[in-house]
Protein backbone atom coordinates (compact mmCIF):
# COMPACT_ATOMS: atom_id res chain seq x y z
CA UNK A 1 0.00 0.00 0.00
CA UNK A 2 2.39 2.13 -1.33
CA UNK A 3 0.12 5.07 -2.77
CA UNK A 4 -1.88 7.37 -0.51
CA UNK A 5 -5.54 5.99 -0.28
CA UNK A 6 -7.05 10.03 -0.60
CA UNK A 7 -4.63 10.78 -3.85
CA UNK A 8 -5.96 7.85 -5.58
CA UNK A 9 -4.20 7.15 -9.12
CA UNK A 10 -6.32 8.66 -12.44
CA UNK A 11 -8.90 6.35 -13.31
CA UNK A 12 -7.12 4.99 -16.93
CA UNK A 13 -8.09 2.85 -19.66
CA UNK A 14 -5.87 0.19 -18.08
CA UNK A 15 -7.97 -0.11 -14.92
CA UNK A 16 -10.12 -1.64 -17.20
CA UNK A 17 -8.54 -3.71 -19.50
CA UNK A 18 -5.49 -5.38 -17.12
CA UNK A 19 -8.76 -7.69 -16.25
CA UNK A 20 -9.59 -8.62 -19.85
CA UNK A 21 -6.45 -9.56 -20.96
CA UNK A 22 -2.98 -8.97 -19.34
CA UNK A 23 -3.58 -9.90 -15.76
CA UNK A 24 -7.07 -12.36 -16.77
CA UNK A 25 -7.76 -14.00 -14.38
CA UNK A 26 -7.99 -17.19 -15.36
CA UNK A 27 -5.31 -17.81 -18.15
CA UNK A 28 -2.51 -15.56 -16.77
CA UNK A 29 -3.20 -16.01 -12.66
CA UNK A 30 -4.98 -19.25 -12.56
CA UNK A 31 -7.34 -18.25 -10.32
CA UNK A 32 -10.61 -19.12 -10.13
CA UNK A 33 -10.25 -22.43 -12.07
CA UNK A 34 -12.55 -24.62 -9.90
CA UNK A 35 -15.36 -23.00 -11.63
CA UNK A 36 -13.49 -22.01 -14.75
CA UNK A 37 -13.34 -26.02 -15.61
CA UNK A 38 -16.41 -27.56 -13.62
CA UNK A 39 -19.15 -25.92 -15.50
CA UNK A 40 -17.18 -25.01 -18.86
CA UNK A 41 -19.24 -28.20 -20.56
CA UNK A 42 -21.08 -26.09 -22.59
CA UNK A 43 -20.72 -22.58 -23.44
CA UNK A 44 -24.29 -21.06 -22.29
CA UNK A 45 -23.31 -22.92 -18.88
CA UNK A 46 -19.77 -21.19 -18.97
CA UNK A 47 -21.73 -17.79 -20.01
CA UNK A 48 -24.17 -17.97 -17.48
CA UNK A 49 -21.23 -18.30 -14.47
CA UNK A 50 -19.21 -15.85 -15.82
CA UNK A 51 -22.08 -13.16 -15.57
CA UNK A 52 -23.05 -14.70 -11.87
CA UNK A 53 -19.06 -14.30 -10.92
CA UNK A 54 -18.93 -11.02 -12.27
CA UNK A 55 -22.58 -9.52 -10.51
CA UNK A 56 -20.92 -10.82 -6.92
CA UNK A 57 -17.86 -9.34 -8.15
CA UNK A 58 -19.04 -5.99 -8.95
CA UNK A 59 -21.34 -6.04 -5.88
CA UNK A 60 -18.58 -6.90 -3.63
CA UNK A 61 -16.20 -4.67 -5.47
CA UNK A 62 -18.40 -1.69 -4.52
CA UNK A 63 -19.28 -2.77 -0.85
CA UNK A 64 -15.91 -3.46 0.03
CA UNK A 65 -14.88 0.05 -1.51
CA UNK A 66 -17.30 1.38 0.25
CA UNK A 67 -16.49 0.46 3.79
CA UNK A 68 -12.89 0.15 3.15
CA UNK A 69 -11.82 2.95 5.41
CA UNK A 70 -14.66 1.23 8.15
CA UNK A 71 -13.27 -2.53 8.16
CA UNK A 72 -10.25 -2.70 10.74
CA UNK A 73 -7.03 -4.26 8.82
CA UNK A 74 -7.42 -7.44 11.69
CA UNK A 75 -10.29 -8.92 10.47
CA UNK A 76 -10.66 -7.78 6.70
CA UNK A 77 -10.69 -11.39 5.24
CA UNK A 78 -13.52 -12.32 7.53
CA UNK A 79 -15.11 -9.42 6.36
CA UNK A 80 -14.59 -9.73 3.04
CA UNK A 81 -15.99 -13.30 2.79
CA UNK A 82 -19.01 -12.40 4.20
CA UNK A 83 -20.00 -9.54 2.40
CA UNK A 84 -19.46 -11.76 -0.81
CA UNK A 85 -21.12 -14.54 0.42
CA UNK A 86 -24.05 -12.15 1.01
CA UNK A 87 -24.18 -11.35 -2.23
CA UNK A 88 -23.71 -15.15 -3.49
CA UNK A 89 -26.73 -15.97 -1.33
CA UNK A 90 -29.15 -13.48 -3.41
CA UNK A 91 -27.34 -15.18 -6.92
CA UNK A 92 -28.36 -18.59 -5.97
CA UNK A 93 -31.50 -17.07 -5.35
CA UNK A 94 -32.17 -15.03 -8.14
CA UNK A 95 -30.71 -17.80 -10.45
CA UNK A 96 -32.80 -19.94 -8.67
CA UNK A 97 -36.12 -18.29 -9.71
CA UNK A 98 -35.03 -17.56 -13.47
CA UNK A 99 -34.28 -20.80 -14.74
CA UNK A 100 -34.64 -23.77 -12.50
CA UNK A 101 -32.89 -25.71 -15.32
CA UNK A 102 -29.36 -23.42 -15.26
CA UNK A 103 -30.00 -24.06 -11.57
CA UNK A 104 -29.76 -28.14 -11.82
CA UNK A 105 -26.97 -27.57 -14.54
CA UNK A 106 -24.76 -24.76 -12.20
CA UNK A 107 -25.65 -26.86 -8.66
CA UNK A 108 -23.40 -26.36 -6.33
CA UNK A 109 -21.21 -24.04 -7.87
CA UNK A 110 -23.03 -21.26 -7.78
CA UNK A 111 -22.74 -21.02 -4.03
CA UNK A 112 -19.44 -22.10 -4.56
CA UNK A 113 -18.63 -18.42 -6.00
CA UNK A 114 -17.60 -17.78 -2.47
CA UNK A 115 -14.41 -19.45 -2.07
CA UNK A 116 -13.98 -18.09 -5.97
CA UNK A 117 -10.19 -16.68 -5.12
CA UNK A 118 -10.54 -14.70 -8.10
CA UNK A 119 -13.15 -12.38 -6.55
CA UNK A 120 -11.58 -12.26 -2.68
CA UNK A 121 -8.15 -11.56 -4.40
CA UNK A 122 -9.57 -8.42 -6.07
CA UNK A 123 -11.20 -7.13 -3.13
CA UNK A 124 -7.84 -7.56 -1.06
CA UNK A 125 -5.75 -6.45 -3.86
CA UNK A 126 -8.01 -3.64 -5.37
CA UNK A 127 -11.08 -2.94 -3.56
CA UNK A 128 -9.55 -2.41 0.00
CA UNK A 129 -7.33 0.09 -1.69
CA UNK A 130 -9.42 2.35 -4.19
CA UNK A 131 -12.46 4.51 -4.25
CA UNK A 132 -15.51 3.54 -5.76
CA UNK A 133 -15.58 4.51 -9.22
CA UNK A 134 -11.97 2.66 -9.50
CA UNK A 135 -13.35 -0.43 -8.20
CA UNK A 136 -16.44 -0.66 -10.34
CA UNK A 137 -14.62 -0.40 -13.15
CA UNK A 138 -11.65 -2.95 -12.57
CA UNK A 139 -13.88 -5.17 -11.03
CA UNK A 140 -16.02 -5.06 -14.28
CA UNK A 141 -12.81 -5.97 -16.46
CA UNK A 142 -11.77 -8.39 -14.09
CA UNK A 143 -15.38 -10.15 -14.03
CA UNK A 144 -15.14 -9.67 -18.19
CA UNK A 145 -11.90 -11.27 -18.78
CA UNK A 146 -13.29 -14.40 -16.06
CA UNK A 147 -16.71 -13.82 -18.43
CA UNK A 148 -14.12 -14.42 -21.57
CA UNK A 149 -11.95 -17.25 -20.45
CA UNK A 150 -14.89 -19.27 -19.37
CA UNK A 151 -16.88 -19.19 -22.60
CA UNK A 152 -13.35 -19.79 -24.71
CA UNK A 153 -13.04 -22.84 -22.73
CA UNK A 154 -16.85 -23.64 -22.64
CA UNK A 155 -17.23 -23.46 -26.49
CA UNK A 156 -14.09 -25.58 -27.57
CA UNK A 157 -15.64 -28.19 -25.01
CA UNK A 158 -19.12 -27.50 -26.40
CA UNK A 159 -17.93 -27.90 -29.95
CA UNK A 160 -16.14 -30.68 -29.67
CA UNK A 161 -18.06 -32.85 -27.57
CA UNK A 162 -21.53 -32.55 -28.56
CA UNK A 163 -21.00 -30.81 -32.21
CA UNK A 164 -22.72 -27.70 -31.01
CA UNK A 165 -22.20 -24.17 -29.74
CA UNK A 166 -24.75 -22.17 -27.48
CA UNK A 167 -27.18 -25.22 -28.48
CA UNK A 168 -27.13 -24.87 -31.72
CA UNK A 169 -25.88 -27.78 -34.43
CA UNK A 170 -22.53 -27.17 -36.06
CA UNK A 171 -22.21 -30.04 -37.79
CA UNK A 172 -24.38 -32.73 -39.86
CA UNK A 173 -25.94 -35.86 -38.02
CA UNK A 174 -22.96 -37.83 -38.73
CA UNK A 175 -20.01 -35.67 -36.73
CA UNK A 176 -18.38 -38.17 -34.15
CA UNK A 177 -18.49 -36.29 -30.47
CA UNK A 178 -15.70 -36.62 -28.64
CA UNK A 179 -16.98 -37.68 -25.15
CA UNK A 180 -14.28 -37.02 -23.32
CA UNK A 181 -13.99 -33.46 -23.86
CA UNK A 182 -17.33 -32.54 -21.94
CA UNK A 183 -16.03 -35.37 -19.07
CA UNK A 184 -13.95 -33.91 -16.41
CA UNK A 185 -10.42 -34.69 -18.24
CA UNK A 186 -11.55 -32.88 -21.07
CA UNK A 187 -11.76 -29.58 -18.75
CA UNK A 188 -7.95 -30.16 -17.80
CA UNK A 189 -7.14 -30.49 -21.52
CA UNK A 190 -8.65 -27.46 -23.48
CA UNK A 191 -7.58 -25.07 -20.20
CA UNK A 192 -4.07 -26.79 -21.13
CA UNK A 193 -4.18 -26.71 -24.74
CA UNK A 194 -4.83 -22.60 -24.40
CA UNK A 195 -2.41 -21.63 -21.46
CA UNK A 196 0.42 -23.43 -24.24
CA UNK A 197 -1.38 -21.54 -27.44
CA UNK A 198 -0.68 -18.02 -25.75
CA UNK A 199 2.71 -19.16 -24.42
CA UNK A 200 3.45 -19.75 -28.12
CA UNK A 201 2.27 -16.73 -29.07
CA UNK A 202 3.93 -14.56 -26.34
CA UNK A 203 7.21 -16.20 -27.59
CA UNK A 204 7.08 -15.50 -31.33
CA UNK A 205 6.07 -11.69 -30.10
CA UNK A 206 9.31 -11.80 -28.44
CA UNK A 207 11.04 -13.19 -31.08
CA UNK A 208 10.01 -10.24 -33.14
CA UNK A 209 10.37 -7.30 -31.14
CA UNK A 210 14.27 -8.71 -30.40
CA UNK A 211 14.39 -8.61 -33.83
CA UNK A 212 13.17 -5.36 -34.17
CA UNK A 213 15.15 -3.90 -31.48
CA UNK A 214 18.64 -5.13 -32.68
CA UNK B 1 -23.09 -52.02 -1.71
CA UNK B 2 -25.94 -50.12 -0.51
CA UNK B 3 -25.88 -46.75 -1.76
CA UNK B 4 -26.12 -45.50 2.09
CA UNK B 5 -23.67 -47.70 3.78
CA UNK B 6 -20.59 -46.55 5.43
CA UNK B 7 -18.14 -48.65 3.00
CA UNK B 8 -19.68 -46.81 -0.23
CA UNK B 9 -20.08 -43.52 0.96
CA UNK B 10 -16.30 -43.49 1.85
CA UNK B 11 -15.95 -45.07 -1.31
CA UNK B 12 -17.22 -42.71 -3.77
CA UNK B 13 -15.60 -39.88 -2.22
CA UNK B 14 -12.02 -41.21 -2.09
CA UNK B 15 -12.04 -42.51 -5.58
CA UNK B 16 -15.48 -42.27 -7.54
CA UNK B 17 -16.06 -38.69 -7.28
CA UNK B 18 -13.15 -37.72 -5.94
CA UNK B 19 -13.10 -34.12 -5.40
CA UNK B 20 -10.46 -32.76 -6.68
CA UNK B 21 -10.01 -35.00 -10.11
CA UNK B 22 -13.69 -35.69 -10.80
CA UNK B 23 -15.33 -32.74 -9.13
CA UNK B 24 -12.82 -29.93 -9.71
CA UNK B 25 -13.04 -28.80 -6.49
CA UNK B 26 -9.69 -27.73 -4.22
CA UNK B 27 -7.96 -27.09 -7.67
CA UNK B 28 -5.85 -24.10 -6.53
CA UNK B 29 -3.86 -26.30 -3.71
CA UNK B 30 -3.94 -28.97 -6.42
CA UNK B 31 -1.85 -26.90 -8.29
CA UNK B 32 0.17 -24.81 -5.97
CA UNK B 33 1.40 -27.40 -3.37
CA UNK B 34 1.57 -30.51 -5.18
CA UNK B 35 5.59 -29.36 -6.46
CA UNK B 36 7.10 -31.76 -3.71
CA UNK B 37 5.80 -35.30 -2.20
CA UNK B 38 7.12 -33.93 1.10
CA UNK B 39 5.22 -30.82 1.12
CA UNK B 40 1.92 -32.32 -0.47
CA UNK B 41 0.90 -35.58 2.34
CA UNK B 42 0.81 -32.15 5.56
CA UNK B 43 -0.92 -30.18 3.12
CA UNK B 44 -2.98 -33.25 2.79
CA UNK B 45 -3.52 -34.01 5.95
CA UNK B 46 -4.15 -30.49 7.31
CA UNK B 47 -7.23 -30.48 4.47
CA UNK B 48 -8.55 -33.78 5.96
CA UNK B 49 -8.02 -32.08 9.29
CA UNK B 50 -10.45 -29.60 8.35
CA UNK B 51 -12.69 -30.81 6.85
CA UNK B 52 -13.68 -33.24 9.23
CA UNK B 53 -14.13 -30.47 11.82
CA UNK B 54 -16.05 -28.36 9.15
CA UNK B 55 -18.07 -31.62 8.65
CA UNK B 56 -18.99 -32.09 11.96
CA UNK B 57 -19.35 -28.28 12.57
CA UNK B 58 -21.55 -28.26 9.18
CA UNK B 59 -23.86 -31.07 10.70
CA UNK B 60 -24.77 -29.52 13.79
CA UNK B 61 -25.00 -25.78 12.19
CA UNK B 62 -27.70 -27.35 9.67
CA UNK B 63 -29.81 -28.87 12.03
CA UNK B 64 -29.88 -25.10 14.09
CA UNK B 65 -30.38 -23.56 10.87
CA UNK B 66 -32.93 -25.71 9.66
CA UNK B 67 -34.69 -25.44 13.03
CA UNK B 68 -35.22 -21.58 13.46
CA UNK B 69 -36.26 -21.64 9.68
CA UNK B 70 -32.83 -19.51 8.57
CA UNK B 71 -31.88 -21.45 5.75
CA UNK B 72 -30.64 -18.76 3.76
CA UNK B 73 -27.63 -17.58 6.14
CA UNK B 74 -26.47 -21.19 5.81
CA UNK B 75 -24.12 -20.29 3.32
CA UNK B 76 -22.62 -17.34 5.59
CA UNK B 77 -22.50 -19.57 9.21
CA UNK B 78 -20.38 -22.38 6.77
CA UNK B 79 -17.50 -20.31 5.54
CA UNK B 80 -17.07 -18.43 9.18
CA UNK B 81 -16.91 -22.17 10.49
CA UNK B 82 -14.08 -23.02 7.81
CA UNK B 83 -12.48 -19.40 8.92
CA UNK B 84 -12.29 -20.56 12.16
CA UNK B 85 -11.18 -24.12 12.13
CA UNK B 86 -8.29 -22.87 9.62
CA UNK B 87 -7.53 -20.40 11.83
CA UNK B 88 -7.02 -23.64 14.58
CA UNK B 89 -4.87 -25.54 12.33
CA UNK B 90 -2.34 -22.81 11.15
CA UNK B 91 -1.73 -22.12 15.75
CA UNK B 92 -1.20 -25.72 15.95
CA UNK B 93 0.97 -26.35 13.17
CA UNK B 94 2.82 -23.28 13.94
CA UNK B 95 3.13 -24.39 17.86
CA UNK B 96 4.80 -27.88 16.64
CA UNK B 97 5.98 -27.22 13.65
CA UNK B 98 7.98 -24.23 12.68
CA UNK B 99 9.65 -25.67 9.86
CA UNK B 100 6.40 -27.50 8.25
CA UNK B 101 4.22 -23.56 8.91
CA UNK B 102 6.95 -21.83 6.41
CA UNK B 103 7.10 -24.43 3.77
CA UNK B 104 3.34 -24.47 3.58
CA UNK B 105 3.38 -20.81 3.78
CA UNK B 106 0.37 -18.71 2.37
CA UNK B 107 -1.32 -21.91 1.23
CA UNK B 108 -2.12 -22.98 4.91
CA UNK B 109 -4.81 -19.96 5.36
CA UNK B 110 -6.14 -20.39 1.43
CA UNK B 111 -7.52 -23.37 2.80
CA UNK B 112 -10.22 -21.16 4.13
CA UNK B 113 -11.24 -20.27 0.09
CA UNK B 114 -10.45 -24.33 -0.77
CA UNK B 115 -13.66 -25.06 -2.55
CA UNK B 116 -13.22 -28.85 -1.92
CA UNK B 117 -14.58 -28.02 1.90
CA UNK B 118 -17.17 -25.67 1.59
CA UNK B 119 -17.75 -27.92 -1.06
CA UNK B 120 -17.88 -30.73 1.08
CA UNK B 121 -20.12 -29.30 3.61
CA UNK B 122 -23.14 -28.26 0.73
CA UNK B 123 -22.83 -31.61 -0.23
CA UNK B 124 -23.25 -33.54 2.88
CA UNK B 125 -26.25 -31.22 3.44
CA UNK B 126 -27.85 -31.76 -0.06
CA UNK B 127 -27.04 -35.41 0.41
CA UNK B 128 -29.10 -35.51 3.58
CA UNK B 129 -26.15 -37.62 5.15
CA UNK B 130 -26.44 -38.59 8.96
CA UNK B 131 -24.14 -37.63 11.33
CA UNK B 132 -22.06 -40.20 11.27
CA UNK B 133 -22.36 -40.76 7.55
CA UNK B 134 -21.36 -36.91 7.04
CA UNK B 135 -17.95 -37.76 8.68
CA UNK B 136 -16.97 -40.85 6.98
CA UNK B 137 -18.14 -38.70 3.80
CA UNK B 138 -15.66 -35.84 4.69
CA UNK B 139 -12.73 -38.58 5.62
CA UNK B 140 -13.19 -39.84 2.10
CA UNK B 141 -13.32 -36.67 0.81
CA UNK B 142 -9.97 -35.76 2.54
CA UNK B 143 -8.37 -39.12 1.65
CA UNK B 144 -9.11 -38.74 -2.04
CA UNK B 145 -7.42 -34.92 -1.52
CA UNK B 146 -4.27 -36.29 -0.47
CA UNK B 147 -4.13 -39.01 -2.64
CA UNK B 148 -4.49 -36.96 -5.50
CA UNK B 149 -2.22 -34.11 -4.55
CA UNK B 150 0.66 -37.04 -3.32
CA UNK B 151 0.21 -38.68 -6.96
CA UNK B 152 0.44 -35.58 -9.02
CA UNK B 153 3.57 -34.56 -6.48
CA UNK B 154 5.35 -38.00 -7.64
CA UNK B 155 4.63 -36.98 -11.54
CA UNK B 156 5.65 -33.54 -11.36
CA UNK B 157 8.83 -34.37 -9.33
CA UNK B 158 9.87 -36.70 -12.20
CA UNK B 159 8.47 -33.93 -14.92
CA UNK B 160 11.09 -31.56 -13.42
CA UNK B 161 14.03 -33.67 -14.77
CA UNK B 162 12.56 -34.33 -18.48
CA UNK B 163 12.44 -32.54 -21.41
CA UNK B 164 9.68 -30.66 -22.10
CA UNK B 165 8.73 -27.92 -24.57
CA UNK B 166 9.47 -24.64 -23.52
CA UNK B 167 5.83 -23.31 -24.20
CA UNK B 168 4.34 -26.35 -22.57
CA UNK B 169 6.35 -25.67 -19.31
CA UNK B 170 4.98 -25.24 -15.82
CA UNK B 171 1.42 -25.06 -15.47
CA UNK B 172 0.47 -25.96 -18.82
CA UNK B 173 2.47 -29.63 -18.11
CA UNK B 174 0.82 -29.72 -14.62
CA UNK B 175 -2.45 -29.31 -16.26
CA UNK B 176 -2.13 -32.17 -18.75
CA UNK B 177 -1.17 -34.53 -16.10
CA UNK B 178 -4.03 -33.57 -14.07
CA UNK B 179 -5.95 -34.33 -17.50
CA UNK B 180 -4.45 -37.46 -17.77
CA UNK B 181 -4.88 -38.60 -13.55
CA UNK B 182 -8.20 -37.72 -14.28
CA UNK B 183 -8.82 -39.88 -16.96
CA UNK B 184 -7.75 -42.42 -15.02
CA UNK B 185 -9.26 -42.34 -12.11
CA UNK B 186 -12.55 -42.50 -14.55
CA UNK B 187 -12.28 -46.02 -14.79
CA UNK B 188 -12.98 -46.33 -11.17
CA UNK B 189 -16.77 -44.73 -12.29
CA UNK B 190 -18.15 -48.31 -12.30
CA UNK B 191 -16.89 -49.61 -8.58
CA UNK B 192 -18.84 -50.81 -5.71
CA UNK B 193 -22.11 -50.26 -8.21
Amino acid sequence: MAADPRQPKPLTRQTLTEGLWKENPVFVMLLGLCPALAVSNTAINALAMGLASTFVLLGSSLLISLLRNFIPKQVRIASYIIIIATFVTAVDYIIHALSLELYNALGAFIQLIVVNCAILGRAEAFASKNPVRHSLVNGFGMGAGFTLALVMVGAVREILGFGSLFGVALFGEQFQTWAVFILPPGGFFVLSFWLVLFAVVAKRRAAKEVAHGS
Amino acid sequence: MAPDSLGFIFLNAFLINNFVLALFLGLCPFMGVSGKIKTAAPMGAAVTFVMLVASSCAFGINRLLVRFDIEYLRLIAYIAVIASAVQLVEMTIKKFSPTLFRMLGIFLPLITTNCAILGMALFQTFLEYSFIQSLVYSLGAGAGFSLALILMAGMREKLDLANVPDACMGTAAALMIAGLLSLAFMGFAGLGG
